[in-house]
C-alpha cells in the first residue's frame, strides 16, 4: 500500500480518478459510451478524441522542460502549421483527394520543425533564455500565420482532412490513435535508448554533463525540433477539426495548458527527471476538467474560477508539504481520538 | 520595414495626385461633391486606425473603408491596423495627430485608455469618429459613434425563433461569445427579451469564445449531456461557432438544421453558405459594410455641420431562401 502511495504518479492518478468519479456520479450521461455503426461516442470518447492536440504539444514541452528549458512558441506553431496546410489544400485543384492532403500535411510539417529548429538554434547555440527564444515566434508566428491566410478563416472540404480529427479507426476515433502513437513514440526513445537518461542530465546539471561528454548542445536542440514538429502535428489536427485555418484561435493559450498539465504529471519546471506518462494523465486531467465545467454547466464568467480552483486542489493534493502536514495532523487526531477513547472505558468500567 | 516603405510609396503617390488635383482645377465646376469641407476641392486627409485584421468581418470592414475613403470620393486615407494591440493603435492616432490630418476615425480594440490621446487630438483641433466599439471616454472628447446595435441582432434573432417555435415547448441551447464582450451580452439579452413568452427554454449556455474550435467542442459536449434528441434549437453568437457546431451535429450522425434548428448571427460568406446548404436555418447580418456611412458623417463633421452623436447601421435578416437569392452577389 505504502509503495502505490510512495509512487510518484499515484496522485496525479488519483486526481484523474476522482474527477472522474465525480462527473460520473454527478451525470450518468457523462459515462454513457453509445455504439453507432461500428463507432464508439459519449463524452469520455470526446476526452481521448479532443486531447490529441493538448496530448501532442504536451509531450514536446515535457522533453523541453526536461531540458530546463521552456517552449512558448507551440500554440503560434500550430497556428502556423494549419495556415499552411490548409492554404496548400484550398489552392490545389483537387482538394479532396488524397496526394493533395498528404503533400499539405508533409509541408506543413516540415515548416513546424523549421520553426523547432530555429528556436532549438536559439537556445541551445546562441544561449539565449528558452522564455524568451521562444517568445519571439510565439508573438512572430501567429502574424505569421495571418499573412499566410490573407487575415481570413480559410475553410476547405476535404474529406482526407476531415478524417484526421473527426475519423473513426476500427470503433475509435483516429485522432486518438495519433495520440497513442506520440506517446509510444517519445516513450521508446527516450526510455528504451540513453537520450532519457542524457535529457536528464542535461536537465540536472548542464555543466556537469557537458564536462561527463554528454553533447548537451544537440539533446537541447533535438527537444525543441520534436516539440515544434509534435505542435506542427497538433496544428494539423486542429485545423482538420473545424475543415478551417483559423489562425487566431488555434492553439491559442495552448502553451500555458501544456506547461499546466506537464507540471501536474509530477515533471518539475526546474527540469531534469521527466514523467511521460504523468504528462499523458496530465493532459486527460485538463481535459477531463474542461468537460467537468460543461458538463455541470458552470455559468461562463465563472467556469476560469472553478477551472482555477480545481487545479489549485489538484496541485495542493500532489505537494508533498500538505502530504506531511496531513500526516501529522492525522497522527495527531488518531493519539487525541485514542487517548479520549481510553478515558471513556475508564468512565465505563 | 516593409509596412512603412511601402506607406511612403502610398503617401508619395497620394501627394503627386493631390497637387495633380490641385492644379488641374483652376477651373470652376471640377469638384461634383459638395461635401468635401470648406476648402473646396482639397482632399480630406483622414487617419483611420483599424483594430487589426482578426476576423473575416475584419477584413470586410477594412476593404469597405478603403473603398469609402478613396481619391474619387475626396478622401486621403491614411490607414493604420495595430494588430489588436490597444498601445500601438493609441500610438498610431497619436501619429495621426502629428501629421496634422483633418479627421480621425477610430476601431477601438478597447474602450478604455483613450482619454488622454482624445484630449490632444480635441486640442489640435482634429475631430476624432468612432467606428464599430466604443470607449468609455468623456462624451465631448469625440464628434459621433458609427456601427451596430448589437442587442437589436439578438432581437431580430429571437423574434425568428419565437415565431418559428410558438408555444411548443423548445429545449435551447447557447453558444455564447467571448465572455464579457459587448456583442455577447447584447446578443444574449437582445435574444432572451424576444422569446419571452414563448415556449423556448435554455437548457444550457456556454461560452464558444466566437471560435470554431469553441463551437465544436461545447456543442460536442452539449450532445454527450442531451443527446441530439434532446436539442432543438441552436443559438450561436456568430457564425464560426455555429460552423464549428454543425461539425459536432454531423459528426455525432445529427442532421444540421433539420435535427437541430440552428440560428447564428454574423451572415459571413461560410456562415451563408450553409445556410444556402441548409444546414443553418435563420442568420441576422452584423454588417461590415460600414464605409460609406462613415465617409459621409467625416465630410459633415470636417465641414462643420451637426452630426448625430451615434448612428446605428440597420442590419438585414436572412431565411435559406433569402440567403440563396443574395449570396452570389455579397461582398464578404
Amino acid at each position: 500500500m505504502t509503495k502505490i502511495l510512495k509512487h510518484r504518479l499515484f496522485w496525479p492518478a488519483a486526481a484523474l480518478v476522482s474527477l472522474l468519479a465525480v462527473n460520473i456520479i454527478a451525470n450518468q450521461s457523462f459515462a454513457r459510451i453509445t455504439m453507432r455503426d461500428g463507432q464508439l461516442y459519449g463524452a469520455l470518447i470526446d476526452i481521448l478524441r479532443q486531447s490529441a492536440p493538448l496530448m501532442l504539444v504536451a509531450l514536446g514541452m515535457t522533453l523541453v522542460i526536461a531540458t530546463r528549458g521552456i517552449d512558448l512558441s507551440v500554440g503560434a506553431i500550430m497556428a502556423v502549421s494549419g495556415a499552411v496546410a490548409l492554404t496548400i489544400i484550398d489552392s490545389s485543384p483537387s482538394p479532396g483527394s488524397l496526394g493533395t492532403v498528404a503533400v499539405a500535411v508533409v509541408v506543413a510539417l516540415l515548416v513546424s520543425l523549421v520553426l523547432g529548429a530555429w528556436n532549438g538554434f536559439l537556445v541551445s547555440v546562441l544561449g539565449i533564455q528558452p522564455i524568451i527564444a521562444t517568445l519571439v515566434l510565439m508573438l512572430a508566428g501567429r502574424g505569421v500565420a495571418l499573412l499566410i491566410t490573407g487575415g481570413a478563416i480559410t475553410t476547405v472540404n476535404s474529406a482526407p482532412l476531415k478524417f484526421i480529427a473527426s475519423g473513426y479507426l476500427f470503433i475509435l476515433p483516429f485522432a486518438f490513435f495519433i495520440s497513442v502513437a506520440a506517446i509510444a513514440t517519445v516513450g521508446l526513445l527516450e526510455r528504451r535508448t540513453a537520450l532519457g537518461v542524457l535529457t536528464e542530465a542535461v536537465g540536472i546539471n548542464p555543466e556537469a554533463s557537458r564536462l561527463a561528454g554528454v553533447r548537451a548542445r544537440g539533446i537541447k536542440w533535438s527537444a525543441y525540433v520534436a516539440s515544434g514538429l509534435l505542435a506542427g502535428i497538433a496544428g494539423v489536427i486542429y485545423a482538420s477539426n473545424i475543415s478551417a485555418a483559423d489562425a487566431n484561435a488555434a492553439g491559442f493559450l495552448i502553451e500555458l495548458y501544456a506547461i499546466l498539465a506537464v507540471v501536474l504529471g509530477g515533471t518539475s519546471l526546474m527540469g531534469g527527471k521527466f514523467s511521460i506518462a504523468g504528462t499523458v494523465i496530465g493532459v486527460l486531467t485538463v481535459q477531463t476538467l474542461g468537460s467537468t465545467i460543461l458538463f455541470f454547466g458552470v455559468p461562463s464568467a465563472q467556469s476560469p474560477v472553478v477551472f482555477a480552483a480545481v487545479v489549485i486542489l489538484v496541485v495542493l493534493l500532489q505537494s508533498d508539504l500538505v502530504h506531511r502536514t496531513a500526516k501529522r495532523v492525522w497522527s495527531q487526531v488518531r493519539a487525541e481520538f485514542t487517548s479520549s477513547n481510553q478515558q471513556d472505558t475508564e468512565v465505563a468500567s | 520595414m516593409r509596412k512603412s516603405f511601402l506607406s511612403t510609396i502610398a503617401m508619395a503617390g497620394a501627394t503627386a495626385l493631390a497637387l495633380a488635383a490641385c492644379s488641374g482645377s483652376t477651373e470652376p465646376g471640377t469638384t461634383n461633391d459638395p461635401g468635401t469641407g470648406g476648402n473646396g476641392d482639397e482632399l480630406i486627409t483622414v487617419g483611420f486606425a483599424q483594430t487589426g485584421s482578426e476576423s473575416g468581418w475584419r477584413a470586410a470592414n477594412t476593404q469597405s473603408m478603403q473603398t469609402a475613403f478613396s481619391e474619387d470620393n475626396g478622401f486621403k486615407l491614411v490607414f493604420n491596423a495595430a494588430d489588436n494591440d490597444p498601445a500601438a493603435q493609441i500610438a498610431a492616432v497619436r501619429s495621426f495627430i502629428n501629421q496634422g490630418v483633418d479627421a480621425i476615425v477610430i476601431a477601438p480594440i478597447v474602450s478604455d485608455g483613450w482619454d488622454d490621446v482624445l484630449q490632444e487630438a480635441k486640442d489640435a483641433g482634429i475631430p476624432v469618429i468612432l467606428e464599430d466599439r466604443t470607449v468609455s471616454a468623456s462624451d465631448d472628447l469625440f464628434a459621433t459613434w458609427v456601427g451596430l446595435d448589437f442587442e437589436r441582432e439578438g432581437v431580430y434573432a429571437g423574434e425568428w425563433a419565437a415565431e418559428y417555435f410558438g408555444d411548443t415547448p423548445t429545449r435551447m441551447v447557447v453558444l455564447e461569445g467571448t465572455t464579457g464582450s459587448a456583442p455577447a451580452n447584447d446578443r444574449a439579452k437582445g435574444f432572451n427579451d424576444a422569446i419571452a413568452g414563448s415556449g423556448i427554454v435554455t437548457i444550457d449556455s456556454q461560452t464558444g469564445d466566437f471560435t470554431r474550435d469553441g463551437g465544436k467542442s461545447v456543442m460536442e459536449g452539449y450532445i454527450a449531456k442531451y443527446g441530439i434528441d434532446g436539442i432543438d434549437l441552436l443559438y450561436a453568437h456568430n457564425d464560426d461557432m455555429g460552423l464549428g457546431a454543425i461539425e459536432a451535429i454531423e459528426a455525432a450522425g445529427g442532421k444540421p438544421g433539420e435535427d437541430i434548428i440552428i440560428i447564428t448571427i454574423d451572415a459571413v460568406r461560410d456562415g451563408m453558405q450553409a445556410l444556402v446548404d441548409g444546414k443553418i436555418n435563420y442568420i441576422v447580418e452584423c454588417n461590415p459594410l460600414l464605409g460609406e456611412l462613415v465617409a459621409g458623417i467625416v465630410k459633415d463633421v470636417v465641414a462643420g455641420n451637426p452630426v448625430d452623436k451615434e448612428y446605428f447601421v440597420e442590419d438585414q435578416k436572412f431565411t435559406q431562401d433569402e440567403a440563396a437569392a443574395v449570396i452570389d452577389s455579397r461582398l464578404y
